[in-house]
């Protein structure tokens, strides 16, 4: 036989539980998160396997600077996730082949590895709607700990 | 310690558990305009919907569903529209009568009052990041309560799903 005791104990464990849960989903989708960068389009900022602190607060009230930069969602794969720097805002003229001018609502996104990146510059300007956090620091590794963020103009 | 337990604790995780619960259950919204007519909002009067994050949690729709995302035009705004073509239909441009292909990753998206709505034959396919709910009821008023249904208008099939002639 089970002892009621026991029930409450495991009724409680199991709401504090979702408590929890419930509270740590919001922050690390709502106001910050660790991710871990791969790939090179980045790079010499950000290399293969540096884990950095990103920010959900500036996407959310779609404050974009120049230099900022970015975690977007691919535009062609929306489980996919890439991280680039904001080079043009809305109105921007963009020389890169023919002139182009970013349009309302889009960024131009590119790689500081511009040899290796894949960027705006092959799939044009991206809407806002898919940033869904701006880099603050690099963590990992402890050598290489430094801010990524740039003073807002 | 009284104000953390007592106000500062269950307001927090209050807070959380709604939040969550939008985010991964789904919440309920208003229609506003005219760009689905007649399907919503038929005689004037708002409809207030549920807009679905389970279902979609997968980024999997399919044609004739109503889907609400974010503009790609303008970050603030949320946009409800039916799907037309999903990736690798063929659809002819309402606007500009161009011939697009809809690649991998996207989709294209029309209101049912064609000529009164933004849409893709404004900014093209839409990637499907933008996408965040699917609407599944009318909840509101209580005289259209109904399942939304997915369905699609034989004059906006794609054209690779039209019989050949």
């Amino acid at each position: 036989m089970i002892h009621p005791s026991f029930i409450v104990k495991v009724k409680n464990s199991l709401l504090s539980f979702v408590q929890y849960g419930c509270v740590i989903h919001c922050f690390f989708e709502h106001i910050a998160e660790l991710a871990i960068c791969v790939g090179p389009s980045m790079e010499p900022t950000l290399s293969s396997n540096d884990v950095i602190v990103t920010e959900h607060l500036s996407p959310m009230f779609k404050k974009f600077n120049y230099g900022d930069i970015v975690v977007s969602k691919s535009l062609n794969n929306p489980k996919e996730f890439v991280c680039k720097r904001i080079i043009g805002l809305p109105g921007d003229r963009i020389y890169f082949n023919k002139i182009q001018i970013v349009p309302n609502g889009y960024v131009w996104l590119e790689g500081d590895n511009r040899e290796n990146s894949t960027d705006s510059r092959e799939y044009g300007p991206v809407p806002q709607g898919l940033i869904t956090g701006r880099v603050i620091c690099k963590i990992w590794p402890l050598k290489e700990v430094m801010m990524l963020t740039v003073k807002s103009k | 310690m009284n104000i953390w337990k007592n106000f500062v604790k269950p307001v927090v995780v209050g807070i959380s558990i709604t939040v969550t619960f939008i985010d991964k259950i789904g919440y309920v919204a208003r229609v506003d305009g005219k760009s689905m007519q007649p399907y919503f909002n038929p005689n004037g009067v708002t409809d207030y919907v549920y807009l679905s994050h389970w279902t979609i949690r997968h980024f999997e729709i399919h044609r004739g569903d109503i889907i609400s995302f974010i503009s790609p035009k303008n970050p603030n705004h949320r946009i409800i529209k039916r799907v037309i073509g999903i990736s690798g239909d063929t659809i002819r441009s309402f606007k500009t009568d161009e011939i697009v292909n809809i690649p991998n990753g996207y989709c294209w998206v029309e209101g049912d009052h064609i000529g009164n709505s933004l849409d893709s034959n404004h900014f093209g396919p839409l990637s499907l990041g933008l996408i965040t709910a699917k609407a599944t009821f009318v909840v509101w008023p209580p005289s259209r309560w109904q399942r939304i249904k997915t369905e699609l208008r034989y004059e906006r099939l794609p054209l690779n799903l039209l019989p050949l002639k």
